[in-house]
């Protein structure tokens, strides 16, 4: 059941300011205040109807986004924000729905929604601020904080294996899948515009210092702090013998071992696929039944029902 | 309609082949086996039958929780009058096998008749209460269907035996078997058909000597009579109300709404989702009642217990919603197959904080389709999850009603966004909320964010103690406006006497039965029958004040203080202390009898 754009009304500038809503309640040189004015930058590249964008969240200091983007959105429960997410976008394809989260909400609690609204390919635009620790709640260990860290919930450091977000993603069946680091807006820009086009579950995991419980974790993917920010190689196809070396983006094996290096690894796209979504399936359904039943109002369909039920 | 003043009586055996059918206005049938004998079917196949022949109808059923054997019954009322209840006693028991005999034979009234499958059952002859019919049913459905059927086909064997012995009409029957069977091969159809015919030819009048008729019920010619079970009556309430879209996941005795909706909606432009668990389930029914269309997700017990948070959530963010339980008997996965009410506390403070929702049970099949739509009428005009609470009884019971007026009932409904204008506010204090999905363009340029957290009239979060008291007020109140605006139910039988009883969902009938067959007998007895249990109706404590005893009759425990959960919140309620209880654990529904013993002892 789409739902046609209102007429008739003057189509404001998305600008920066039009954009900005209430001040961010983060810590100051908290790493999500660049990935917010990473994506007020895409939307103002993209000029997206303003009322057409949706952002969602669970719960986390990064998912009090919503807040701080003068947008229609939502301030969901922890670790479930992708269902939500998913109702909105299946039931309103003219709507664009971006969905923000920590890796908690991600990995932890939300790890069985996120594996199945990757599976399903639900079109919407997760972008995962990931800080290896719980921020909102002061200090404990996280699904993605390496072996050793030392948390209030694991004093003599972290025994867990980490979760690999890449490999859980690819896995799990994501279309897009891609890696970038908070210090690094432009390339942050690039990757959320490019999961946005993506139709499908696309997902962006951005490295984001929480400078308050574990400074200093992603210094070495920043050259500013001695660390290297190296970007993947996208293959152009272009039959050249370097090309050979570039990584397929399709290739899902491919994903995997570039996954597989050592922190901090490479950033970028690590995969993509144009697997049909289940927004197309599912409607490709609903238009076959619509023309089983010829066009018929509801209450003529549920008539013919009762007639057969009498 | 108590057994004891029932019509059916047939004597005993006689070889006259052919006579004068006897008329009677009501027949409890029992049809008791194993699961994979398809009597569901059969039954259901009656049930339809009867529906369509203007009779009343009410069935009962129970399947074993595991899929293949084990035993398994389906009871059928048929009437001329209003059916009430699928019967205390059988006054025929089909009994497949030794097992089925032995424990169905109890529920026989006396001078019922047992018709037996003599291949599989040796009754004991010793016991005279009895009119016993034997016939060879696996052998004769083998020899009519031939050897690769085996004695598949024995239940429609079955229906054409009591087709026989009903004076059933038989061109009615056929053309229900084409509809069930004529989607699939034509030899379905055709086996369906010839083991039909078997049963019908055979002649059932060398041992039994009575063929019985159906008085033409009054309502003949009125409206035309609908027959469904009470998960499909919600699902077509549902979409009836506008409901287009759902999520959920597989439990019994809730799946076959999401099984029919998953199935329909697609035909309205809608969709109904299966999700990875319950939790997944209501987060995507939310995000399809936030985008502007109201949906709904549904599950029984345990999976109503994962779906908590996220309920409290739309308490909070004041978002519509249906949840629809389907109760079975609990803790934990309990009892799955059976029926009990015990989930009506969770339903009203199973939540975190202080968070009131709406709660409505359904009376019977045809309530399951009304109630469907007023929970619908209820979450759009005050923003706020509503709860059916029906049970496993309703669920898998067949019932004939009169047909919906749809015309007046079917409204279509699509996401308001039509501009809004500046100052908008998400959670006006004064007034209710209803919310700008997104989409919808905000003139101001302001746009609302809908939150879990406490929150100022814009939807911003607060720890404001002033605005979490008045928020915490705006959510109370608007569930008391909706108390004004129901209507004070209507006392069944004496408006003033010397016992009320107090249902709530599925035990209607049997109440209402209780009610007629005391009055019949000279005894003071009037029900009042609760659908609105929280906000309850106003006006309750006027209606209890003409009653010396007030008897709340639920199928739930008795509880730590000796009062059920019904009985519990109108006690704490009205301080009234003639409200008492009567209970019943067993997870099977009550019986009339057990009604009227357990109240006028
Ligand atoms: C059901 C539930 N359990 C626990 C919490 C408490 N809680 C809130 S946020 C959070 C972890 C947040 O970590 P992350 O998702 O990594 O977000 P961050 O704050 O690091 O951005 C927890 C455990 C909650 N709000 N709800
Ligand atoms: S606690 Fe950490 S993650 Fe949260 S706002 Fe502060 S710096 Fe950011
Ligand atoms: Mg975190």
């Amino acid at each position: 059941m789409s739902t046609p754009a209102a007429v008739g009304l003057p189509t404001e500038k998305l600008t920066k300011k039009a954009l900005t809503a209430d001040h961010p309640t983060w810590c100051p040189g908290c790493g999500d205040f660049a990935v917010l004015a990473s994506f007020y930058k895409m939307l103002e590249r993209r000029q997206l109807p303003h009322e057409k964008i949706v952002t969602l969240a669970g719960i986390g200091c990064s998912s009090r986004f919503p807040y701080f983007v003068n947008t229609h959105g939502g301030h969901f429960i922890h670790g479930r924000a992708v269902p939500l997410a998913s109702g909105v976008s299946l039931a309103r394809p003219d709507l664009h729905v971006f969905l923000f989260g920590g890796d908690g909400d991600a990995f932890s609690i939300g790890g069985n929604h996120l594996e199945h609204g990757a599976r399903k390919n639900i079109n919407v635009t997760y972008v995962i601020m990931d800080n290896f620790v719980y921020g909102l709640t002061k200090k404990q260990t996280s699904p993605t904080s390496p072996i050793g860290f030392k948390s209030k919930t694991d004093p003599q450091g972290a025994v867990d294996q980490p979760v690999n977000p890449m490999k859980k993603l690819v896995s799990a069946g994501a279309s897009f899948v891609a890696r970038s680091h908070a210090t690094q807006v432009n390339h942050m820009v690039e990757m959320m515009d490019r999961a946005m086009q993506h139709p499908g579950f696309s997902v962006v995991e951005i490295l984001s210092e929480c400078v308050e419980f574990y400074p200093g974790a992603f210094d070495a993917g920043n050259p500013r702090k001695g660390g290297v920010f190296q970007l993947i190689e996208e293959k152009k196809w272009d039959g050249t013998p370097e090309d050979e070396e570039r990584h397929d983006i399709t290739d899902e094996i491919a994903a995997y071992k570039l996954a597989s290096l050592p922190f901090p690894g490479l950033f970028g796209v690590f995969y993509e696929s144009d697997r049909p979504t289940k927004n197309a399936l599912e409607a490709q359904w609903v238009q076959s039944s619509r023309e089983k039943t010829g066009g018929l109002s509801a209450l003529e369909i549920l008539q013919k029902t009762f007639d057969r039920m009498k | 309609m108590t057994s004891e003043s029932h019509p059916v009586s047939p004597q005993p055996t006689t070889h006259r082949a052919d006579l004068r059918p006897e008329h009677i206005c009501d027949a409890v049938i029992r049809l008791a086996g194993n699961s994979q004998d398809g009597i569901q079917s059969a039954g259901a196949l009656l049930a339809r039958l009867a529906g369509r022949s203007d009779q009343d109808v009410m069935t009962y059923m129970t399947i074993p929780s595991t899929i293949s054997g084990g035993p398994s019954l389906f009871q059928v009322r048929v009437g001329t009058g209003e059916v009430l209840s699928p019967g205390d006693e059988a006054d025929f028991l089909v009994a497949f096998y030794q097992h089925s005999y032995k424990d169905n034979i109890a529920f026989l009234r006396e001078g019922g008749v047992l018709l037996y499958d003599s291949d599989h059952v040796e009754p004991d002859f010793d016991d005279k209460r009895f009119v016993y019919v034997g016939i060879p049913i696996t052998g004769l459905t083998v020899e009519a269907l031939g050897g690769t059927a085996k004695d598949k086909g024995k239940n429609i064997f079955v229906l054409g035996l009591l087709a026989r012995i009903f004076d059933f009409d038989v061109e009615k029957i056929k053309r229900l078997l084409r509809e069930k069977f004529g989607g699939k091969n034509e030899s379905v159809l055709n086996t369906a058909l010839m083991a039909f015919q078997a049963g019908y030819a055979y002649p059932v009048g060398n041992v039994l000597s009575t063929r019985y008729k159906f008085e033409v019920s009054e309502d003949a010619g009125g409206r035309p009579q609908l027959t469904m079970d009470g998960n499909q009556a919600i699902a077509y309430g549902l979409i009836a109300a506008g409901v287009r879209y759902g999520a959920a996941y597989p439990i019994t005795p809730w799946t076959t709404i999401m099984e029919t909706l998953r199935a329909e909606l697609p035909k309205y432009g809608g969709l109904f989702v299966q999700c990875e668990d319950e939790i997944g389930a209501v987060s995507m029914a939310l995000g399809f009642s936030y985008s502007g269309h109201l949906a709904i997700t549904g599950s029984s017990g345990p999976g109503i217990s994962l779906k908590t948070e996220a309920i409290g959530w739309a308490t909070m963010a004041e978002m519509p919603l249906i949840i629809v339980n389907v109760q079975r008997g609990g803790p934990s996965t309990g009892l799955p197959t059976n029926v009990e009410q015990s989930d009506l506390y969770q339903a009203i403070y199973g939540g975190h904080g202080d968070s009131p929702r709406v709660v409505l049970a359904p009376s019977n099949v045809e309530d399951c389709f009304y109630i469907a739509i007023e929970a619908a009428r209820i979450a759009r005009t005050y923003s706020t999850p509503v709860f059916i609470l029906s049970d496993a009884s309703l669920a898998t019971r067949i019932q004939a009603f009169d047909e919906p007026d749809l015309k007046s009932l079917v409204v279509e409904f699509l996401p308001n966004l039509t501009p809004r204008a500046p100052g908008f506010q998400p959670y006006p204090l004064e007034g209710l909320t209803q919310h700008a999905p997104p989409g919808t363009p905000m003139l101001g340029g302001v746009y609302p964010t809908v939150t879990g957290l406490e929150h100022d009239e814009m939807g911003h979060p607060t720890g404001s103690p002033r605005l979490h008291m008045a928020m915490t007020a705006k959510r109370r109140n608007k569930l008391q406006k909706l108390a004004g605006e129901i209507p004070t139910p209507e006392v069944f039988g004496d408006p003033e006497g010397e016992v009320l009883l107090v249902g709530w969902g599925s035990t209607y009938g049997p109440i209402h039965e209780a009610v007629k067959t005391a009055s019949e007998a000279g005894e003071s007895l009037s029900a009042l029958h609760l659908r609105h249990l929280n906000p309850l109706p106003n006006g309750l404590e006027k209606i209890f004040a003409k009653f010396r005893r007030v008897v709340v009759v639920e199928m739930n425990d008795q509880g730590l203080y000796g009062y059920g959960q019904l009985a519990s919140l109108l006690r704490a309620r009205y301080c009234d202390p003639k409200i008492t209880s009567l209970n019943k654990t067993s997870g099977l529904t009550f019986r009339v009898k057990e009604i009227l013993e357990g109240v006028l002892k």
